[in-house]
C-alpha cells in the first residue's frame, strides 16, 4: 500500500522514494507502548532515506546513504588540552573555566558532554564556536585550529560548524520572520536566487516537521518546541558537518523533548551530521550519544562509550551524578518520610534514605 | 480513527503544524498593516494629525496664509479673535495666524537640523559603544560624559555670534551636544541585545559584524530611538523658541514662534490673548510629538511581543458555591485542604480563556500531593489560585478552597493575607529571583518572622538563624548576613524555604522547587523538604514536571492536561499502571526508560494554545481515541479505589467520583 505524500511524516524524502522504508523508520503508533505492544524496531541502515533526493543541499559532499561509524575515520573535531580562563580582577587569579580538556568527535556521531552548572561545558561549546577566547590548547576542525584562526577563515568554516542554543525564546530574533531567519546562513555562504532560497527553506521546514507557511510568521507565534525546530532548521540549512547542541532540549517539556530527540536522531541518520551534545541530563545523553565526556569544574572526570559511562561509571563523580538522579520508580527512589497516612503505610513503601550532607558551595560560585 | 487529525496522530514523528483556528487568527492580527494598528490609538492619531497640520501649514504658508505676515493694520492692533483675524493681531496689527504659519517653516527646519545632528551622533556612537565594548566603550562613554558636561546655552550663544542669522548650524550643534543622552540610552539597549542568543547564532552563521548590526541590532533599538526622538524634538522646539524669544537666530521682522511669544509677553498688560495662540501652538506641538512617539513605540513592539493582558481591572471574585450536584459533605478529619471544582480564567486580548477547568483535589495532613503536567496545563495557576495570588488578568470563576473546613474564597484580602505564610507557605521556582537583592537574606527572613509571629527584632533574628539552621545551611549566622547574589542556587533555595517556613505553615506549596538546580543539589533539596515535612507534620503540594522528583517525594499524584485533571492516583499505582493514555505516554517518553538505538516513544503534537475540543482534550494526540471521545465532555471515572482518570476507556463502570 503506497501511502500518499500528504501522509508521509516529515523527515522522509520527497516523491519518488518508496514509502515503505520511510515508513519503517517511523512506525505508526510508535508513540505509546501500550498501543503497539511491540518494541519499536531499530531502523536498519538500508532504510535510511537518501537525503540527496529530498532537496537538502548535497553540496558539502558529506551526505551518504548509510551511516557506518568507523573507528578508523579521521576525527571531525579534536580538542587537545584546551584551557579557557576568565579574569576576576587584579587581585585574584584568573578563573579556570576549562583546564586541559581533550575530546574528539567522529564524523556522523554524537559526543555527549555532561556536567553540572559551572562545569565548563557551555564554555567549551562557546570556545569551539569562537565566541570565547582560548588561553591555551588546540581545537582542530577540518584541518584548521579554531583557537587561533583568523576571522575570515572562521567565517568560511562556519558553514560546517553550526549551533542550536538552549533557550528557544531568545535564539530567534523576534522582529524577523522565520523565513528571514532561515535564509540568513544561505545568504552568507551560498549565493542562490530568491526562488531557490524559498525552495530550500520549504524543504527544511518539512524536514523538521513544520508547515511551509511557517516561513512567513514570526517566532512569537510558535511554541517552545516549534521554535527549537526552527533553530535546528536554521543550523542545518547549509548542511554542516558538526552541530553543537548547547542544552538544546533542556528547556522543553518532557513530551516535546522526546519529539526533538527523535528528530535529532533522524536528522543525524539522514544527513550524517555529527553532534556535540552538551547537557546536564545523563539520561538524554545516554540515549542520543555514542561517546560521553563528563566534566566537573573545568576538568574531564571520565570519558568513554555512552553505555559504559552511563551504566557502569568508574569515576566517583559520575557515580554520584547517577545516584543523585531520582529514578521514576517510587519503589526505589523514596526520599519522602513515612507518616501516619494509612494510604502510605498500606503501600508498604521502604524507609527514607538519610539526608546527604550539603556540598559546600563557594559563595558566588560559577553560574 | 476517522478525522485527519487523528490520522496524523498515528505517525511516530510529531505533527506540530499549527492548525487550530485561534492561532491562525492571532497570526492574522500580527500581520495587520502598521497603519491600521496605528489608527487604533486615538492619542497617537491626534498627535500625528496635529503635526501633519503644522507641517502642511508650514509648507503652504505663502499660499494659504490669509494675510501677508508683514502687513500691518494699525487700525486694529491687539485685537482678540475676530471674523477677519481668527487668531487676533499683534501690536502692529499683523495677523497672528499668518505669522504662525510663516514662522513655522524656519522653526521646523531648525528642529529637523537638531534631530539630524542628534541622531547621527547619538545612534552611531551609542551602537559602536554598546556593540564593540572594551576600550571603544570606555572611550566613547567618556566622550558622552564630556558632552553632558558642556554648558549648552553658552556654546550656542558663541555659535550665534559666528552664524548670527542662521538657525541651522546652532541647532545642529545643539543636537550633537544633546546626543550624549541618546548615546547612553542606545548603548544600554545594545548591550542587552548583544547578549541575546540570536546574535550569537548570527555570528556562528558567519555574518559580519556590520551585517549583524544592520540586521539585528538596529531594528531592536528603533522603538527606543523613536521615543527619545519625540522627546528631544519637543526639547529642541522649546530651546529654539527660547532662543528666538531672546532674539537669536531670527532676522527681524521675519516672524517666528519665539518672536511671537516675546511680543506677547511685552503686550501682556494690554492684551492677554496674544499669549494663547503663540504659546498654545508651541505647547500643542510639543505634546503632539510626545504622543506620536508613544504610539509608534507601542506599535513597533506589538508585532513581536506576546499579547498583553487587558488592562481592565479583573472583576471582583464572588463567592461561588460548589457547581457539582453532590451536597457539600463535611470534610474528613484528616483532610487539610480540599479544592472543589476550581475554575480559573484569564483575560487577554482575544477574550476570556479558561486555564483551569473544574479541578478538585484533596490533601491530607502530612501528605505529599504532586501535581504533574507540562507547560500550559495550569498547574502553576492552580497553586497560585489556592493562595489568591493570581497574576493580573486572572481570576477564579468558580469553586471552593477549603482549608481545614474554612472556605478561603470567602475571605477578604486582609484575612487571606493572614492565611498566606502562616497557614500556607509558598516556594517559587527560581530561587535567584525570589529574594529581594537589596536586602540580606537574614533581614528578609527576620522580617517574615516578625510579621507572622509578632516578635521583636532580636528574637526575630534568633529565630531566623534557627530557621536557616533547620534547612541545613552549614553556617547560618554567616549566611544571615549575605546578600542573595553571593549565594549559589542550592543555598538560595534553602533560604527561600526557610522564608516560607517562617510562619510555621501547615501546608507548603512548592512550585517546581528544583527545576533550576543541578541534579546533586536537587537531591539535597528534596531530602531536606522531606525531612522538614516529617519533623513538622506539614503537608506538601509539589508542582513538578519531573517524574523522578514525583516518584521520590509524592504519596499521591495528580496529572493535569490542558487545565483539567487527567488522572489521580497513589504514586505506586500510577507508575505501575497508569490509566490515562496521556500519563502512559508521558511515562514512556522519559529518556531514563529509553533504549538507545530504538526510537523514543513520543506523544505527537502539542497542547493547543487556546481552543480546546468539546470532547476529550487529549483526543487529537491520543492513539486510542475514538468517536466517543469527541462526542462531549468526559467525566472522571474510577479505575480502582483511589485511582481516577478522565478517560472513556477506564473500565470500571462506576460513575463520577465521590
Amino acid at each position: 500500500m503506497t501511502a500518499e505524500r500528504a501522509d508521509l511524516p516529515p523527515g522522509t524524502t520527497g516523491p519518488g522514494a518508496p514509502a515503505v522504508p520511510g515508513a519503517a523508520a517511523f512506525p505508526a503508533a510508535a508513540g505509546l507502548p501500550s498501543a503497539s505492544g511491540v518494541p519499536v524496531p531499530a531502523p536498519s541502515a538500508s532504510g535510511v532515506p537518501a537525503a540527496s533526493a529530498s532537496g537538502v543541499p548535497a553540496a558539502s559532499g558529506v551526505l551518504s546513504a548509510s551511516r557506518i561509524p568507523s573507528a578508523a575515520a579521521e576525527p571531525l573535531l579534536e580538542v587537545s588540552d584546551l584551557t579557557v580562563e576568565f579574569h576576576q580582577g587584579r587581585r585574584r587569579p584568573p578563573l579556570k573555566a576549562l583546564d586541559r580538556v581533550s575530546l574528539c568527535v567522529s564524523p556522523g556521531e554524537t559526543l555527549g558532554l555532561v556536567g553540572e552548572s559551572g562545569s565548563g561545558k557551555t564554555t567549551l561549546a562557546l570556545a569551539v564556536l569562537g565566541l570565547v577566547p582560548v588561553a591555551s590548547g588546540q581545537i582542530r576542525f577540518a584541518g584548521h585550529d579554531l583557537a587561533r584562526i583568523p576571522r575570515r577563515a572562521r567565517r568560511s568554516l562556519s558553514r560546517d560548524l553550526q549551533v542550536v542554543f538552549q533557550d528557544p525564546y531568545s535564539s530567534l530574533n523576534p522582529a524577523r520572520t522565520v523565513g528571514k531567519a532561515l535564509s540568513e546562513p544561505l545568504e552568507v555562504h551560498e549565493r542562490v536566487g530568491r526562488a531557490e532560497q524559498r525552495r530550500r527553506i520549504a524543504t527544511m521546514l518539512e524536514l523538521v516537521g513544520l508547515p511551509p507557511d511557517a516561513a512567513d510568521r514570526y517566532p512569537a507565534e510558535f511554541s517552545g518546541g516549534q521554535r527549537q525546530r526552527i533553530a535546528i532548521a536554521r543550523a542545518l540549512m547549509v548542511s554542516p558537518k558538526l552541530v553543537i547542541c548547547d542544552e538544546a532540549v533542556s528547556a522543553l517539556d518532557l513530551s516535546i523533548q522526546a519529539q526533538i530527540l527523535n528528530l535529532l536522531a533522524d536528522l543525524q541518520r539522514g544527513l550524517s551530521v555529527a553532534y556535540l551534545f552538551v547537557s546536564h541530563d545523563l539520561a538524554v545523553v545516554r540515549y542520543l550519544a555514542s561517546q560521553v565526556v563528563v566534566l566537573r569544574r573545568g576538568q574531564v572526570m571520565e570519558s568513554g562509550p555512552a553505555r559504559t559511562v552511563c551504566e557502569q561509571p568508574s569515576h566517583p563523580y559520575t557515580r554520584a551524578l547517577l545516584a543523585a538522579v531520582p529514578s521514576p520508580d517510587p519503589r526505589t527512589s523514596r526520599a519522602a518520610p513515612m507518616c501516619a497516612s494509612p494510604a502510605r503505610q498500606a503501600a508498604g513503601l521502604p524507609r527514607p534514605r538519610p539526608e546527604p550532607d550539603p556540598t559546600p558551595h563557594p559563595p558566588g560560585g560559577m553560574q | 480513527m476517522t478525522s485527519p487529525q487523528l490520522r496524523s496522530a498515528e505517525l511516530g514523528v510529531a505533527d506540530e503544524s499549527v492548525t487550530s483556528p485561534d492561532q491562525a487568527g492571532s497570526a492574522a492580527s500580527r500581520r495587520e498593516p502598521v497603519w491600521r494598528r496605528f489608527l487604533r490609538r486615538p492619542l497617537g492619531v491626534a498627535g500625528a494629525a496635529w503635526l501633519a497640520l503644522v507641517v502642511i501649514g508650514a509648507a503652504l504658508a505663502p499660499v494659504i496664509a490669509p494675510y501677508d505676515p508683514q502687513a500691518q493694520d494699525l487700525t486694529s492692533p491687539l485685537s482678540g479673535p475676530t471674523m477677519s483675524h481668527p487668531l487676533g493681531t499683534d501690536q502692529l496689527g499683523r495677523d497672528v495666524l499668518s505669522q504662525l504659519l510663516s514662522g513655522a517653516r524656519p522653526t521646523l527646519v531648525g528642529v529637523a537640523a537638531a534631530l539630524a545632528g542628534w541622531l547621527a551622533v547619538g545612534v552611531t556612537l551609542g551602537v559602536a559603544s554598546g556593540y564593540a565594548g572594551g576600550l571603544t566603550d570606555t572611550v566613547l562613554s567618556r566622550v558622552a560624559d564630556l558632552l553632558l558636561s558642556l554648558p549648552v546655552l553658552v556654546i550656542l550663544l558663541v555659535i550665534f555670534s559666528v552664524f548670527p542669522n542662521s538657525l541651522i548650524a546652532p541647532m545642529a550643534i545643539l543636537g550633537v551636544i544633546a546626543s550624549a543622552g541618546l548615546i547612553r540610552v542606545v548603548r544600554s539597549v545594545v548591550l542587552t541585545v548583544r547578549r541575546e542568543l540570536y546574535i550569537r547564532a548570527a555570528r556562528v552563521a558567519g555574518l559580519s559584524h556590520a551585517r549583524i548590526v544592520l540586521r539585528h541590532v538596529l531594528p531592536r533599538i528603533t522603538s527606543t530611538v523613536i521615543v527619545q526622538a519625540a522627546l528631544f524634538a519637543g526639547v529642541a522646539l522649546i530651546t529654539e523658541s527660547g532662543l528666538a524669544f531672546l532674539g537669536f537666530g531670527v532676522v527681524l521682522p521675519d516672524p517666528s514662534w519665539g518672536g511671537l511669544i516675546a511680543e506677547a509677553s511685552q503686550a501682556l498688560s494690554r492684551s492677554a490673548w496674544l499669549l494663547l495662540p503663540s504659546g498654545g501652538m508651541l505647547g500643542l506641538t510639543v505634546v503632539a510629538f510626545v504622543l506620536l512617539g508613544n504610539a509608534i513605540r507601542d506599535i513597533s513592539t506589538e508585532s513581536w511581543s506576546a499579547p498583553q493582558l487587558a488592562s481592565r481591572r479583573a472583576a471582583p471574585v464572588t463567592a461561588a458555591g460548589a457547581t457539582g450536584t453532590e451536597p457539600a459533605a463535611p470534610p474528613a478529619a484528616d483532610v487539610l485542604l480540599a479544592v472543589e471544582h476550581l475554575c480559573v480564567a484569564f483575560r487577554d486580548r482575544q477574550g476570556s480563556r479558561l486555564v483551569v477547568d473544574d479541578l478538585s483535589l484533596v490533601i491530607r495532613r502530612g501528605e505529599t500531593l504532586a501535581v504533574l503536567g507540562e507547560s500550559g496545563c495550569g498547574k502553576t495557576v492552580t497553586a497560585l489560585a489556592l493562595i489568591s495570588l493570581l497574576p493580573p488578568g486572572g481570576r477564579r470563576t468558580a469553586g471552593r478552597v477549603l482549608l481545614d473546613g474554612q472556605d478561603l474564597t470567602l475571605l477578604s484580602p486582609r484575612e487571606m493575607a493572614a492565611v498566606r505564610g502562616r497557614r500556607i507557605g509558598y516556594i517559587a521556582q527560581h530561587p535567584m529571583i525570589s529574594l529581594d537583592p537589596t536586602f540580606t537574606v537574614g533581614a528578609q527572613i527576620a522580617e517574615a518572622v516578625r510579621c507572622h509571629q509578632g516578635s521583636g527584632r532580636a528574637s526575630a533574628r534568633k529565630r531566623a538563624v534557627e530557621l536557616l539552621d533547620s534547612v541545613n545551611i552549614t553556617e547560618p549566622a554567616d549566611t544571615f548576613r549575605r546578600y542573595p547574589h553571593q549565594l549559589s542556587g542550592g543555598m538560595l533555595q534553602r533560604c527561600v524555604t526557610a522564608l516560607a517556613l517562617a510562619g510555621d505553615p501547615e501546608l507548603l506549596i512548592a512550585d517546581e522547587p528544583t527545576t533550576a538546580l543541578d541534579v546533586t543539589t536537587q537531591a539535597e533539596i528534596l531530602a531536606m523538604l522531606a525531612r522538614l515535612q516529617r519533623e513538622r507534620g506539614m503537608s506538601l503540594l509539589l508542582v513538578s514536571h519531573d517524574w523522578g522528583v514525583v516518584a521520590s517525594m509524592a504519596d499521591r499524584v495528580l496529572v493535569m492536561y490542558a487545565g483539567q485533571l487527567a488522572e489521580e492516583a497513589a504514586a505506586a499505582d500510577l507508575f505501575t499502571g497508569a490509566a490515562h493514555p496521556y500519563s502512559r505516554g508521558l511515562l514512556a517518553s522519559n529518556p531514563q526508560l529509553a533504549v538507545p538505538g530504538e526510537r523514543l516513544p513520543a506523544i505527537p503534537g502539542s497542547v493547543p494554545a487556546r481552543s480546546w475540543p468539546a470532547g476529550c482534550r487529549f483526543a487529537p494526540r491520543c492513539p486510542e481515541a475514538e468517536d466517543e471521545c469527541l462526542a462531549g465532555p468526559i467525566a472522571i471515572r474510577a479505575a480502582a479505589p483511589g485511582h481516577f482518570a478522565r478517560c472513556v476507556h477506564v473500565t470500571v463502570p462506576e460513575g463520577v467520583r465521590p
